[in-house]
Formats: structure tokens, sequence, C-alpha cells
């Protein structure tokens, strides 16, 4: 049972793609119906092969996996694989396609056979970015990825869909390319470009400051930190929403990915250096963002907002470096993406019957839609990171990780989960609760097919929250090795310097010593 | 037996004899066959630019000097030509329809084309100063002629006139400069120039330089003297537009890269500045400079002047790496550029070729197919990945990132991010923006055109070996 099942989930979505651009001729109703279909089983095929995986991946180990290479470029060459850090960012990205394509069934009427393509495109892009254990082949996959998102929000978005799809693009561009100078130099430095090879190899302070700062810029971009946050409201608002739910759910979790993948790792005496301000950043981004989504009178720019402000958890769970903090950061993401994921789900729910996303025009929606106004519930406490969801878990442990570091910085950022809460109530208080309004009388609850896409999102949101286990024992090896790696790197460092200025220290106490007998 | 081994000695000579042979036989037949044999006989100068590249990869291996040194096969010219036939021929191709629809069918068309791809050629084999010229001004002078073909039309032949005078005053700075060297350095040949110039350059040497440089800037439309490019592209018959933007700056790289890299290797450091500042001047104005534009000849035009700059990043390195990366550029840019000419070429309406980007309109619904690849072509010419465009830049930046030129580097693909908007917004109009009228059928030829150079665009990163491996192969020839 030797075949390259990496290679397979990563690029079957593609073949799916394939099938659809090749099929799907003729008649529009037959062929819209076609191309769902097609995409569809391409996306559920992919995740089950995708199960497959977790069921023979060795959790005890922090070697990568399921590895395949071959040559390729000559300097890079396709090298893939997965360890316990990227294999959850590969399963939530397979499970969350099918619910995507089911999500838009009905809300997309037009242009379906290109839609299908650009999703399925996609999702071969970001399993190839978890995935890639090559800097050049990472660097293909994650930029590639903007190509399909453009068109997503520049083709199927809202009004302002042209200006959001540019911001997006030319903002991500931007950080990317100062990170591919910066693998360029960790190539002629380290004369590799492969990952592994790459992980074990210790870049010089000087280039690790740069390099850290150059792929600070693409991946604060992305995730997104603040102050460069500033496209995603627009995104997330503009896209129609299974596009959001991908924003929201995976490419945010590129940059996270990122962090832990690349920075950490391979940057660690610069990692130790800048933490402080990684930290000073994410808790600007959680207090200030929150304070911003309080004020929003959209409903998909509030959760865009709570996005940025939770993604200040996970870089700052991250950059704490203690066993918790990278755990807590690594589970709040990909509870995040569930969450995240079915906020916006919930949002496209109401969207589809009443074409208005703002939160003024809701109310009372509880008196018609009963089974909603639980869905709803569930996600918005889960937001929250109430007890008893997977929000709770991942904030919980990159608080307590960060607590152990940095006390000032983690108490602000629990100031943050108030505010979280502040804002989650008071959307669901307004959108749920009080009189219904008259032009929602004849608003229909959720149909089989909405069921179908939100029941396995309330299981696993519950489920990880009271058995966090699973998901952090899968990634418990690889963080503990990555971690030992680090405080041993950062314990070099510092030895060396103290070496250097103790013995700075000894050649001006012997030039004083010098001088005195002169005298 | 004798006659024999001449014959084997003017093997490497081949392409170039088939090319000046097929020009003059595709005259003399042209002109007793008369006006009605026009179309035959451009079709036919597509088969012997063919030809002419069979020629050059059926050439025996190694390197070849001839005439005392002055004419030099080498790896790096065989792929050089290779991709200036490519270039020529892809747009000789795409020449035969609009020629036809538009009633211009003249024989002298591919008579010229073969005599300027002659003058590419025998450039790129150059090997010392006098030889340089000749080939130049074998170039130039059937390009001023073809620029200014649809004589009836002001605008043609405006641009080939404007053409022609700033290609003159372009041609007695390089050959001016050519003297300059000659008076220094004692010799012509650029092995010559390189023994002399080991140990440092005389101020003469260097204004010397400078001016050769201006020539060849000229001919690559680099900034700061790029300011024929837009109105010549514009005015220009579309697919003579294609053809200059496609072979001449090839050849014009070509030997740039093998008079700085041959015979002034020295004194990079001098040389190493003023290549800097074109390449980042040209990748600036490029990216800035486009954003404005509404016809997309003229957009073009700057698009082509941002990626002589992404070329001559690598050319600023001035090691192997370099220069493997500007051959990859090079070629990766042929590509892209050929199959944008193919769907420029075929915006046609009521029978008239159409210019501005907002005819091409939700293209993505009228003409889906279209479309798709004019969207690879225009995300590979910013550079995003897994396109082609990457690869290209990536490859020059690689080696600018080595020889430490970090500055070049930063600026450069700071430049693309904002040359990536203009590209996008092209992409904005075939895809966001409601459709117009559709347009004319596309001919064949250039739908073979466009898929093929789409094709090659989208799947290269599959299967890149063949020219990495050439290109490096190529690039080491030089040094």
């Amino acid at each position: 049972m030797n075949w390259p099942i990496l290679s397979v989930v990563t690029f079957l979505p593609l073949l799916g793609a394939l099938l659809v651009a090749l099929l799907v001729h003729g008649n529009e109703r037959l062929a819209r119906g076609t191309a769902r279909w097609i995409a569809l089983w391409a996306t559920l095929v992919t995740f089950t092969i995708s199960l497959v995986m977790v069921w023979r991946f060795d959790g005890s180990s922090a070697e990568f996996q399921f590895v395949e290479k071959y040559n390729w470029l000559g300097i890079a060459s396709y090298h893939m694989g997965v360890d316990g850090i990227s294999l959850p960012f590969v399963i939530l990205t397979t499970a969350l396609m099918p619910i995507c394509i089911l999500a838009s069934w009905t809300a997309i009427q037009m242009r379906v056979k290109e839609y299908m393509i650009a999703f399925l495109v996609l999702e071969t892009l970001m399993v190839g970015t978890f995935s890639a254990l090559d800097l050049v082949l990472f660097y293909l996959f994650f930029e590639g990825g903007l190509i399909p998102m453009f068109l997503i929000i520049g083709v199927w978005g809202g009004p302002r869909r042209v200006y959001a799809s540019f911001k997006f693009f030319l903002y991500t561009f931007f950080g990317s390319v100062l990170m591919l100078l910066a693998i360029m130099a960790m190539y002629w430095d380290a004369g590799t470009t492969d990952i592994a090879a790459l992980l074990r190899h210790g870049f010089p302070i000087g280039l690790q400051k740069w390099a850290w700062f150059a792929f600070l810029a693409s991946f604060a971009v992305k995730l997104p930190m603040w102050p460069v946050h500033t496209w995603l409201p627009d995104a997330h608002v503009e896209a129609p929403t299974a596009g959001s739910v991908i924003l929201a759910a995976i490419l945010l979790k590129m940059g996270g990915y990122g962090f832990l993948r690349f920075s950490l790792p391979m940057f660690p005496a610069a990692s130790h250096e800048f933490a402080p301000l990684i930290f000073t950043l994410s808790v600007v981004a959680i207090i200030y963002t929150s304070l911003v989504a309080l004020m929003q009178e959209d409903v998909k720019k509030l959760i865009a907002y709570s996005s940025v402000a939770h993604m200040g958890f996970v870089t700052m769970g991250i950059f704490a470096a203690t066993a918790q903090g990278v755990a807590g950061g690594i589970f709040q993401m990909i509870s995040h993406g569930i969450v995240s994921g079915a906020l916006f789900l919930c949002v496209g729910v109401v969207y589809d019957r009443m074409h208005t996303r703002e939160i003024a025009a809701y109310g009372g929606l509880v008196n018609r839609m009963p089974l909603y106004a639980f869905v709803f519930m569930v996600f918005t406490l889960a937001n929250v990171g109430l007890p008893g969801t997977s929000g709770f878990i991942g904030e919980f442990l990159s608080l307590i990780g960060t607590f152990k570091i940095n006390i000032p910085v983690a108490t602000l950022a629990t100031l943050g989960v108030i505010l979280s809460a502040a804002y989650a109530l008071w959307l669901y208080r307004k959108m749920i609760f009080g009189t219904l309004k008259p032009s929602l009388e004849g608003i229909r609850d959720i149909g089989w097919r909405e069921t179908v896409i939100f029941a396995p999102l309330v299981v696993l949101t519950i489920l990880f929250g009271v058995v966090p286990k699973p998901v952090l024992d899968i990634s418990a090896a690889s963080v503990a090795q990555l971690l030992e790696n680090y405080n041993h790197a950062v314990a070099a460092v510092k030895a060396a310097n103290e070496q250097n200025s103790s013995s700075s220290q000894a050649v001006r106490e012997l030039a004083q010593a010098d001088r005195g007998a002169t005298r | 037996m004798n006659q024999l081994s001449a014959l084997h000695d003017f093997m490497p000579l081949l392409p170039e004899l088939v090319l000046a042979c097929g020009a003059m036989l595709m005259l003399m037949f042209g002109a007793f066959a008369g006006e009605r044999s026009a179309a035959m006989v451009n079709g036919w100068c597509v088969v012997v630019l063919l030809l002419a590249g069979v020629a050059v990869v059926w050439m025996p291996a190694g390197q070849h000097a001839m005439f005392e040194g002055s004419f030099l096969v080498d790896d790096y010219a065989r792929f050089l030509k290779v991709l200036t036939l490519v270039g020529s021929s892809g747009a000789l191709l795409m020449s035969l329809d609009y020629l036809t629809l538009e009633r211009q069918q003249r024989f002298e068309y591919g008579a010229l084309f073969l005599l300027a791809t002659l003058g590419m050629l025998m450039l790129i084999s150059a090997s010392d100063l006098i030889a340089l010229y000749l080939g130049l001004e074998l170039m130039s002078l059937p390009l001023y002629v073809i620029a200014a073909s649809n004589r009836e039309n002001v605008r043609s032949t405006e641009a080939g006139l404007k053409y022609f005078v700033l290609g003159a005053l372009s041609s007695g700075m390089l050959l001016y400069g050519a003297s300059l060297i000659y008076g220094f350095t004692g010799t012509i040949n650029f092995a010559g120039i390189a023994k002399v110039t080991q140990g440092g350059a005389s101020i003469g040497l260097i204004f010397g330089l400078v001016f050769l440089f201006v020539g060849f800037c000229f001919k690559i439309s680099a900034v700061p003297f790029h300011m024929w490019t837009p109105d010549v592209y514009e005015g220009a018959p579309t697919p003579v537009t294609a053809f200059f933007a496609a072979a001449p700056k090839v050849a014009g790289i070509a030997i740039f890269a093998r008079a700085t890299v041959v015979a002034f290797p020295g004194i990079i450091h001098e040389w190493q500045q003023i290549v800097v500042f074109v390449s980042i001047a040209s990748m600036a104005l490029g990216a800035f400079a486009a954003i404005g534009q509404r016809n997309i000849k003229r957009l073009m035009a700057y698009s082509s002047i941002g990626h002589m700059g992404y070329a001559l990043v690598g050319l600023a390195a001035g090691t192997p790496e370099g220069v493997q990366g500007v051959l990859v550029y090079m070629s990766i840019y042929v590509a892209m550029t050929l199959g944008t000419f193919a769907v420029i070429l075929s915006m046609r309406r009521d029978g008239r070729l159409v210019e501005n980007i907002s005819d091409l309109s939700g293209l993505a619904r009228t003409h889906p197919t279209m479309a798709f690849f004019l969207a690879v072509l225009l995300f590979s010419l910013a550079g995003v990945p897994p396109l082609a465009g990457f690869f290209g830049k990536f490859y020059v930046f690689l080696a600018a990132i080595k020889a430490g030129l970090f500055t070049l580097a930063v600026i450069g693909v700071l430049s693309s991010v904002v040359g990536a908007y203009y590209y996008l917004a092209i992409v904005k109009v075939m895809y966001f923006d409601e459709p117009v009228r559709s347009f004319e059928r596309m001919p064949m030829l250039l739908r073979l055109v466009l898929g093929v150079s789409g094709l090659a665009n989208i799947l290269f990163f599959a299967y890149p070996a063949p020219l990495l491996g050439a290109a490096t192969v190529a690039a080491k020839s030089l040094f």
C-alpha cells in the first residue's frame, strides 16, 4: 500500500476541475447540475481519502510522514509530506470543501461551471500549501491560491467586489514577494530549499532577522494581523458565502501555519528577539478590532473583525513559544476554522433569504427559525469561547501559554475575551431575539440541505470543546520537537552572547590593566 | 575533398545561409509572380524560418568560431537563435490572416521578416564590434520598413519614421562608443577587449562603454531610451508590433549580455552600476506608466519596457546564474508575448481591429476559452505562480540575491506588485464587467498560437527541466 496518498489528496480536486471544464457543456440547467454534482463528489472523495491519512498517521512521531520526493526544478524538488502541525490543516481544508460546495448549491446560479472550477483549483492549492516540504513549492501553492480567490470575490461577489478583490490580491501579493526574496537568500545560505533540511540548518543571526521580517510581511498580511488587516473586512463582505468561509477558515490559517513552519523553527533567535513586537501587535489586534467589531452594522463585517481578534490569540500563543501556547495556537486555528466558517454560513442562510446583511434588518428570528436560532447560538457561544465549546480550549491554552512568558500581555488579551462576549452576544440578541420584524414574517427555517451542512460543524464544535484530545494528540509530538529545537537554539544564542560580552569585558579589563602598567 | 571540407566549414553558418538565400528567393519569386502570389510567398517565409530553426538544432555541437573569430556559434548562440526564430515565425504566422483581412498582402513583407531575422541571428553570434554593428543594422533597417508597411495609414508611416530617426541616432551613438572602445583598447574582438580591460578601465573606455550601452538600451527599449516604444507599438500594424515585442528584443538582450559578460568581465563594477540603474528605471516606469493606458498595444509597450527591466536584473548580476536567468526569462517572455498578441489580433469587430481595453468587456462570457487563456497569460506576465512568468522572475531575482544586489531585488519585486495592478485590471474587464458585442470568429492560426503559448505557460511548472537545462548549458558557454 505505497501509493502517493498525499499527492492524490492534493491533485484530486484539480482532476475534478478538469472534469468539470471538459464534461460540462450545453444545456444551461443541466450543465449547472452536472457541475455541482461533479464538484461535490470530487470534494467528498478527497475528504474520504484524507481521512485514510488520519487513520494511518503515526501521532507519536515528529517526523514528516507520507513523504514523496521527486526531482523538479534542479534547485527545488517536488517534496510533499505532513507532520502533526500540518495534518490538522489538511483535514480542515478537505472537510470544509464539500460543505462549501453544498452551501453554494442554490446561492450561485450564475456561471456555476466556472465557480466550481475555481473552488476545486483552490482546494488543490490550499492542500498543497499545507503539505509542501519545499520552500519554492510552498510558495507556488501559497501564491497560486490568489488567482482563484481573486476571481471568486470579483465575479460572484457583492456590489464593491472589484475594490475588494483588488485589495485582497495586491495586499497579499505585496507581502509575499518580500518572502520570496527571503526564500532566495535562504537558498544561497543553506544550498537547498528543502524544508526538512532547512529545519536543521542554523541561519546566521543577521540573515535570520531580515528573513524573519520578510516572512512576517507575508504572513501578517495573510493572517491578518493589525495593522495590515484592512483587506479582510472588505474581502469578507464582498465575497460570496462560500468564499468567506474558505477565506476565514483556511486562507487565514496559512499565515499561522507559516509562522509555525518557518518563522519559529527556522529563525528561532529572531523570533525570540522580536516576540515582544508580535505580542504588542496581537494585543492591539485583540482589543482594537474587538472594539471595532462592536460598532459594525454589517453582520459579515462584524464576524470579519472578530476573526482578526481571534487570530491575535493565535500569534500570541505561537510566539509565546511554550508547549501550551503553541498547542493553543494550533487548536485555536482549527476551532476558528470551524466556528468562523460556520458563522459565515449562518449569515449566508439569512442572506440567501433576505439579501441583506444589515444587522438592523433582522430581529426576532427565533420566532420563525428556531432551529437556526439554536445553530447560531452554538457558534456564537463558541466564538465567545464558552467552556464546553472548541473556542474555549484554544483561547484558554494560548492564554495560559502566554501567562508563563508575559503576564501583562496575557492580562490585556484576557480583556479581549470579555469584549468578544460583548459583541457576539449583542449581535445574537439583535438578530435572534426581540420582536419579529414585519419583513421577516415569511422567512423559512433551515431546510434539509442546510441541516446537513450545519450538523457536522455543530457536532465538532461541541465535541472538540469537551474532548480536545484528538487534535492535541496529533500535533503533540511535532510541537514538542519544534519547541525543543527552538529552546535549544535560543539558549545557544544566549550563551554565545554572554560569552561575547564576557570576553569583551575581559579585553577591556586587560586593556585597563595595560594602561595602568604603562602609567 | 577540399570543396567538401569547405562546405563543412560553413556548416555553422547554415541557418543564416538558409535565411539569406530564402529571402532572396522569395523576393525574386514575388517580383516575377506579382502581387497575387503575396499570400503564398509570406506563407513560404514561415517555412524558411522553420527550416532555419531546424538548421540551428541540427548544427554540429560545440563551439565554432568563424571569420577569424568575429562570428561565434556556441550553445548560447544556439539557444537564443532558436528563441528568436520562434518569435519571428510566430509573429509571421499571426500576420498571415491579418494581411489577407486587411488587404495588405505584399510579398516584401515576408522577405523583410526574413532579412530582419537574419540580422538578429548575426547579432546573436557577433563576437567583435564590427560584426555587432553589421548585425544590428541588418536587423534594424528591415524593421523600420516593416513598421511603416501599412503605407496608406498615417500612424503607421509616422511610427516607421519615428523609429527610423531615433534608431539611426542610437546606431550612431553605438558606433561612436565602439570606436572609442577600439581606440582605447586597440582591438575590436570581445576576447581581446577582455584581456586589455582586465586590470581596470580608463575613463575613455568607460565613455565608450556608456555609448555602446545607449545603443543596446535603445534596441531593447530600456529606460531612459524607451520613448519610441509606445508610439511605434501603437502605430505599427499589430502583427508587426508582435514581431517587435518578441524577436528583436531577444537579439538585443543577447548581444547586450554577450558584449558585457565576454568583453568587459574585468570592469564589472563599472557596468554593473549602469545596468542596475537601467533595470530599476525600466521596471518602475513599466509598472507605473502602464496604469493609465487605455489602448492595449500601448499597454503592451509599457509592459515590455518593464519586462526588459526584469531581464536586466539577471544581467546585472553578471554571473552564470544571472545569464541563465536572462535566458529563461526571455524564453518565457516570448511565449507570453506571442500569446497575448494572438488575442489582440483577434479583437476584430465589423471587419476592423479594435484596440481599447474596454473592448474586452465581458470576454469571459462571449469567448470563454479566449478569455481563459488571456487571463492565464496576464497572470503569467504579472509573475503569479504557478504560471511560467513566475519562474522567469524567480531565476533573475535568485541571481541578483546571490550577487548581493538587494536594493535592486527589493525594488524589482515591489514594482512587480505595482505591475500586477494593470494586468489584473484587464482580467477585471474580462471577467467582472458586463459583456459588449462579441468579436468575430478567431482565425485558426491565431487559435493555434494562443493555445500553444497558453498551455506552455500553464504547464511549464510540470516539466521545466528541458528549458532550464538548455539555459544552464547556454549560460555556461559564455563564461
